[in-house]
C-alpha cells in the first residue's frame, strides 16, 4: 500500500524546508523534501538579502549547527556589510545582497551534495494519519509516501492570494498556485489558523536607471562572511543605489490609496509593522516629506533592481507613475509589479517548543506558516523542526532541539511564537532578547557546538572548525587575564588610564574606553596575530564581562524555573490560591515549565508563586538534573 | 481544590446601627440564595428577609457582586445587617454551616491581589489604611490604596518605556533614516528622569516617617529632668522621676500624636561617665537611639553647667530645651525655657514639636515612598540611570534602561518587550 518509505517528508523547498531536510538528512534520517519545481529550491522570493541585525544572528546560529545558508549567501553574496560597525559587538548583524541565480545554485548544490536526502518535485495533498499520530503524505501525483514524521514548511502557499490593486489571483508566488489541499488537511487536524499579509515592491529593470543621478551605497571592502566556514569571499561586489520617494509620490499614492488591496478593504489578514507597505508609510506618518528607497541589484547577470522600501499593492498603472516620481527613477521600467499576498498560518501555539504539534505526533512545522516573516526565522525553525522530526522518526520520545532563550536567538523565537503567538508576521529583533550581550553573531559556535554535537547535525568539517576555534579562544583569553601591563606602560603606549599604580590585566585593557584597539595591539603584540574571529569575540568578552556576569546569575536563576517541568495535563484548577482568570490564561496556554507560565501575558507574580509553590509540594522532579 | 468561600465582618465590632458582612469566593452565589432566595440584579441595592433552617435571621440590604467586577476579583456578596451583635452572630453561624469559613486577618485584600485587582503598592495601601491611627496616616494611606504611587510609577515607567524603545529603535534600524540625534537625547533625557527619581528618594523619609511613625529622643545630662519632660508632654507619669541622678536607666517610650503624625518619645539615661555596668549599658542605648530618632531633644538644667556629651549632639535636627526654668534663665543661648514645676513654656515647646513634627514626617504633594522596599527600588533604577550616562554603547545604555525599568517593575509589577516594540513602532517610520 505504500509507494515508498522514509524517515522524514518534507514539504516545502523555501528556506525552511531546505534547512529541516538537510538537517533531518545530517541526523542520519532518510529523508524525501517534496516541492512544486526543484528548479525554485532557495528561491529568495522577496528581497535578495540575506542577515542583518537579528537576523545575522540568526544565521550565524543555523550556521552553528551546520545549516546551509551561511554558507549559501558566502558563495552567492555580492555586497556585504556589517550592520551597526559602531555600535558594540553584540549588535552588529552580518549581512549579504546574494545574487538570487547564485544562491539558488548554492543551495541546490548543497542539498545534491547531503547524503541520506532526495528532492522530488510532487506536492503534498494530505497526510495519512494512524493513531493520532503522522504515518505517512499522500502526494498530487496520487503516491502515498511513508514515514516516521513530517515537517511542513509551506510558507505563503496556504490559501495564498496575491492583490494587484483591485485584482485578486489565487497564488503562493507568482505564476505558482497555492496549496489548499494542505490547507484543508491542517484544518481538519484542528490546527487554528489565521491569515497574514505581507508585501513585495515592484522589481525595475536596471538598464533603465539613472544611477548616475543617484547616491551609491558601496559594501564593505573586506566584506564578512555570514559562515565561519568560508575562508574568503570571490565574487566581485556591486554597489547598490540610494533614492527617496518626495511630496509628488506621495500625492499620487494619497490619490490613489482607495485602489490599493490593503487600504481598500479587500485584505482582512495583518501585516507587518516594521515592513510597512508604502501606502501605509505615507497615511501613518504623513509628516514626513521623504522616504529612503534601496536600490539593490538581484543578480550579477540579471538586469532586475530591487526597489527597497515600497512594498505596494496598489494597481500596476498607479505602480508606474508613482516610481517615475522619483529622482533616478524617471524612465525605469517595472519589470514586474508590486504585490501583496494574504495566506493562511497556524496558530504557533498549537506546537509545543520542539515545534511538534501538540495534537498530532510527528508532525512539524516551521517557517512562515508559524506566522513569522524573512528567510532566516524561516531557515532557523526549518533546522530545529528537521532534527527534531529526525529523531522523532527514529524512535525518540522527547524531540531534543529546544533551545533556552538566554542561549540563542533562535530559541528566544521558538519561545516567543509557541508561548504567545502572534499578532502580525514575526520578525527577530535583538530587542526581544533578554539576554542580548550573550547572544552574539561572534559566538554562535561557541554556544551552539555542544547542542549540535548532542543532536547529531554536525558534520566532521564543522566539529573540526569549532574545536579549533574554541581551542583559540580559551588560549587567548588565559593569556589575556594573565599578561598585563602598569599605567606608566599604558601612557607610553598611548592610552589614557588613571595613574593610580594599579597593573591592568590584557583582558580589563580591551574594556577600556580610554584603550585604543591600536594602543592595545601595542602593549600585547600578540593580540595582531590573533585570528580576526577570535579577537573579535575576545574584545566583545572582555567588553561585557561585567554585565555577562550579571546576566549569567540571571540566566541561572531563570534556567531554575526554566527546569521546573509542569506535568502534561496538569488541571490548574488544583492548584490552591489560582484565580479563575489566573487558571484560564494557564490552562489555555498549557505551558510546560514554570518559566514559560511567568513569561504568559497577564500571569501576576502571585499566580506564579502559588504554582511554583504547588509544584514543590507535589514534588516535581527538574526536568534536567544537571 | 478550588478556593473556599469566606466570610467576615467589615463593618466595626460591638453594636452598631448597621453591619457590614462581607462574602467571597465561588460558592457566594449559592449562599445568598441560600440566605435570600433568588440572586438580585448585579450590584443593585435590595432589600431580602434572611432564613436559615426556617427561621428568620433578619431584614437585611443585600448586595451581589459577580466576580471579576468585585473587590476580591471573586463573585462577592455584601450583607448589610441590623448592627446588634446576637443578629451578626446569627448570620456568621448560618454561613458557617453552610460550608463558608470566616477570612483570616488580610485575606479578603490578599485575594484581590491574587486576582489582579490591586497591585502590590494598592495592597499595602489598604493595609495602612486599616492600621492608620491619625487622620494624617490615613490620608497618606489612602491615596497609596487609591493607586497614587502606581499612577506616580506608571509615570515614570512610561517614561523609561519611551527611553528604551528610543534606544532600540537607534540600534535595532540603522539604515533606517531615524532623527539624528536620537541617541543624544535618550541620555539627557534619562539624565532628567534620574533627577526626579533622585528628588523622589529624597522626600521619601517625610512620607516613610509618617507610615512608620516619627522617633523624638530626650537626651541630656543626668538630672537635667528629663523624664519630668517625658511625663509632661505624655500628659501622664510613664518614667520613674526621682531628684537622684541616673535613676532613668533603659530608655522609657511614650507613644503622642503631634500635629497628626504619630511620635515615639524617648526618654534616656542621662549621659556622663557611668559608674556601672547596668548604668553603661543606659549611656550606650542612649546614643544609639539619640542616632536613630529623627529629632532630638537636648535638655540642659537651668542649674547646672551645658555638659559637652549633650552639647555634641547639636546639629539641625535638635530641639534645645533649657529646663528647671524656675530655678533661673537657661544656661544655653537659643534654649527654650521650660518648668515641668510651674509648667513655664509647656505649651510653646508642644507647639515647637508639632512645627518640627510637620516638618520632619508628613505627607508629599506627590505621593510619596512609604516603605524601604520603595525606596530600594527606585534607589536602583537611579543607580542603573547613573550608569547609563557614562556607559559608551548604545546597547550597554540599552542594558542600564532595561534595568532600571526591571526595579521600577518591582513596585507594581512587570513590562514586557512588547510594549518597548509598541512604542518603536508607534513612534518611528521604521520598514523597508
Amino acid at each position: 500500500m505504500w509507494d515508498a518509505a522514509y524517515d522524514v517528508v518534507v514539504i516545502g523547498g523555501g528556506h525552511a524546508g531546505c534547512e529541516a531536510a538537510a538537517a533531518a538528512a545530517r541526523c542520519g534520517a532518510r529523508t524525501l523534501l517534496l516541492t512544486h519545481d526543484l528548479a525554485r529550491l532557495g528561491e529568495m522570493s522577496c528581497n535578495p538579502a540575506i542577515g542583518g541585525i537579528g537576523k545575522g544572528h540568526l544565521v550565524r546560529e543555523v550556521d552553528a549547527l551546520d545549516g546551509l545558508m551561511g554558507r549559501a549567501a558566502d558563495a552567492a553574496g555580492i555586497h556585504f556589510k556589517l550592520l551597526n560597525r559602531s555600535k558594540g559587538p553584540a549588535v552588529r548583524g552580518p549581512r549579504a545582497q546574494a545574487d538570487r541565480a547564485l544562491y539558488r545554485t548554492a543551495i541546490q548544490g548543497l542539498l545534491a551534495a547531503q547524503d541520506g536526502l532526495t528532492c522530488e518535485a510532487d506536492a503534498a495533498e494530505d497526510l495519512i494519519l494512524r493513531d493520532g499520530r503522522v504515518e505517512g503524505v499522500a502526494a498530487a501525483s496520487g503516491r502515498r509516501i511513508r514515514c516516521g514524521a513530517a515537517v511542513i514548511t509551506s510558507g505563503t502557499f496556504l490559501r495564498g492570494v496575491i492583490h494587484v490593486g483591485t485584482k485578486r489571483i489565487p497564488a503562493g508566488r507568482v505564476d505558482e498556485a497555492p496549496s489548499v489541499g494542505l490547507a484543508l488537511t491542517l484544518e481538519r487536524l484542528g490546527l487554528p489558523l489565521g491569515r497574514l499579509k505581507t508585501g513585495t515592491p515592484p522589481r525595475l529593470d536596471g538598464d533603465t536607471i539613472d544611477w548616475a543621478a543617484l547616491e551609491r551605497q558601496e559594501g564593505d571592502a573586506v566584506p564578512e562572511p555570514l559562515s565561519v566556514l568560508t575562508q574568503r569571499i570571490t565574487n566581485p561586489q556591486v554597489a547598490c543605489g540610494i533614492t527617496h520617494t518626495n511630496p509628488n509620490t506621495h500625492a499620487i499614492i494619497r490619490e490613489h490609496l482607495h485602489l490599493s488591496a490593503v487600504y481598500g478593504g479587500r485584505i482582512e489578514g495583518v501585516g507587518p509593522r516594521y515592513c510597512p507597505s508604502v501606502e501605509d508609510k505615507v497615511v501613518r506618518f504623513a509628516d514626513k516629506e521623504r522616504h529612503q528607497i534601496f536600490l539593490e541589484p538581484e543578480g550579477l547577470d540579471d538586469r532586475t533592481v530591487y526597489p527597497n522600501g515600497i512594498s505596494t499593492s496598489l494597481p500596476e498603472e498607479v505602480q508606474a507613475a508613482m516610481i517615475a516620481s522619483m529622482a533616478g527613477l524617471e524612465r525605469a521600467v517595472i519589470l514586474r509589479p508590486g504585490y501583496a499576498i494574504e495566506y493562511d498560518h497556524v496558530d504557533p501555539r498549537a506546537l509545543h517548543p520542539s515545534l511538534e504539534c501538540r495534537n498530532l505526533v510527528g508532525l512539524f512545522l516551521a517557517g512562515q506558516i508559524n506566522g513569522t516573516t524573512g528567510y532566516e526565522e524561516a531557515a532557523a525553525q526549518g533546522l530545529l523542526a528537521g532534527v527534531n522530526a529526525a529523531h522523532r522518526a527514529g524512535g525518540s520520545m522527547e524531540p531534543p532541539a529546544v533551545l533556552a532563550r538566554g542561549e540563542a536567538y533562535a530559541g528566544v523565537m521558538v519561545d516567543d511564537l509557541t508561548l504567545h503567538g502572534v499578532s502580525e508576521p514575526y520578525r527577530m529583533l535583538t530587542a526581544r532578547a533578554e539576554h542580548r550581550l550573550a547572544l552574539r553573531a561572534d559566538n554562535a559556535a561557541m554556544r551552539l557546538s555542544h547542542h549540535g554535537e548532542a543532536w547529531g547535525c554536525i558534520g566532521s568539517e564543522r566539529r573540526a572548525a569549532h574545536g579549533r576555534f574554541a581551542a583559540a579562544c580559551m588560549e587567548a583569553l588565559t593569556r589575556a587575564r594573565q599578561e598585563g601591563a602598569t599605567p606608566t606602560q599604558f601612557s607610553a603606549a598611548g592610552a589614557l588610564v588613571n595613574q593610580d599604580g594599579r597593573r591592568r590585566s590584557a583582558l580589563e585593557a580591551l574594556s577600556l574606553p580610554g584603550v585604543t584597539p591600536e594602543a592595545a595591539k601595542c602593549l600585547f603584540p600578540w593580540l595582531r596575530d590573533l585570528d580576526g574571529c577570535v579577537r573579535t569575540w575576545l574584545e566583545a568578552e572582555a567588553l561585557y564581562a561585567p554585565y555577562l556576569e550579571r546576566q549569567e546569575q540571571e540566566r541561572q536563576w531563570l534556567a531554575r524555573e526554566e527546569r521546573t517541568s509542569i506535568p502534561r495535563g496538569l488541571d490548574f484548577a488544583m492548584v490552591p490560591g489560582l484565580s479563575r482568570e489566573m487558571q484560564d490564561r494557564l490552562s489555555r496556554a498549557q505551558p510546560d515549565t514554570l518559566g514559560r507560565a511567568g513569561r504568559l501575558p497577564g500571569i501576576t507574580p502571585a499566580a506564579l508563586a502559588a504554582l511554583a509553590v504547588h509544584l514543590r509540594r507535589q514534588g516535581t522532579v527538574s526536568r534536567e538534573t544537571a | 481544590m478550588s478556593p473556599d468561600t469566606v466570610f467576615a465582618l467589615a463593618s466595626g465590632a460591638g453594636r452598631a446601627a448597621v453591619a457590614v458582612l462581607r462574602i467571597s469566593g465561588p460558592r457566594s452565589a449559592a449562599l445568598l440564595e441560600a440566605l435570600a432566595g433568588r440572586l438580585p440584579a448585579p450590584r443593585m441595592t435590595t432589600l431580602r428577609r434572611l432564613r436559615h433552617r426556617g427561621e428568620a435571621l433578619d431584614r437585611a440590604l443585600v448586595l451581589w457582586f459577580p466576580g471579576p467586577g468585585s473587590f476580591t476579583g471573586e463573585d462577592s456578596v455584601e450583607l448589610h445587617l441590623h448592627g446588634g451583635p446576637a443578629v451578626v452572630a446569627a448570620v456568621s453561624e448560618a454561613l458557617a454551616d453552610l460550608g463558608a469559613r470566616p477570612a483570616e486577618p488580610g485575606e479578603f485584600t490578599r485575594r484581590a491581589f491574587l486576582h489582579g485587582k490591586l497591585d502590590l503598592t494598592a495592597a499595602e495601601g489598604i493595609a495602612d489604611l486599616v492600621s492608620a491611627e491619625t487622620e494624617a496616616q490615613r490620608r497618606q494611606a489612602l491615596r497609596q490604596a487609591e493607586g497614587g504611587l502606581a499612577t506616580r510609577e506608571a509615570a515614570w515607567t512610561g517614561q523609561l518605556l519611551r527611553l528604551l524603545a528610543r534606544q532600540e529603535a537607534f540600534i535595532e534600524f540603522e539604515d533606517e533614516d531615524l532623527p539624528h540625534d536620537l541617541d543624544i537625547r535618550v541620555t539627557t533625557e534619562a539624565a532628567a528622569l534620574r533627577r526626579e527619581l533622585e528628588a523622589s528618594l529624597a522626600e521619601s523619609a517625610r512620607e516613610e516617617r509618617l507610615r512608620e511613625g516619627l522617633s523624638i529622643a530626650i537626651l541630656g545630662a543626668p538630672n537635667a529632668g528629663k523624664s519630668s519632660l517625658l511625663n509632661a508632654l505624655a500628659g501622664h507619669e510613664a518614667a520613674i522621676v526621682s531628684a537622684r541622678a541616673g535613676t532613668t536607666r533603659d530608655v522609657v517610650e511614650v507613644r503622642l500624636v503631634l500635629g497628626g503624625v504619630p511620635v515615639t518619645l524617648a526618654d534616656t539615661a542621662g549621659l556622663r561617665e557611668a559608674s556601672d555596668e547596668i548604668e553603661a549599658e543606659g549611656v550606650h542605648r542612649a546614643l544609639a537611639r539619640a542616632e536613630r530618632a529623627a529629632l532630638r531633644l537636648l535638655v540642659f538644667a537651668a542649674d547646672t553647667a551645658p555638659d559637652a556629651a549633650t552639647l555634641s549632639l547639636r546639629d539641625e535636627d535638635a530641639l534645645l530645651v533649657g529646663s528647671k526654668s524656675d530655678l533661673g534663665p537657661p544656661v544655653l543661648a537659643g534654649a527654650l525655657p521650660v518648668s515641668t514645676t510651674t509648667g513655664e513654656g509647656l505649651p510653646l515647646l508642644r507647639a515647637a514639636l508639632e512645627r518640627e513634627a510637620a516638618r520632619l514626617a508628613g505627607m508629599n504633594e506627590a505621593a510619596g515612598l512609604t516603605r524601604p522596599r520603595h525606596r530600594a527600588a527606585i534607589g536602583e533604577a537611579v543607580s542603573w540611570l547613573a550608569h547609563l550616562e557614562t556607559a559608551p554603547l548604545p546597547e550597554l545604555r540599552a542594558e542600564a534602561l532595561r534595568a532600571a525599568l526591571r526595579a521600577l517593575s518591582r513596585l507594581t509589577g512587570r513590562v514586557d518587550v512588547e510594549a518597548v516594540l509598541d512604542q518603536v513602532f508607534g513612534e518611528f517610520c521604521i520598514g523597508k
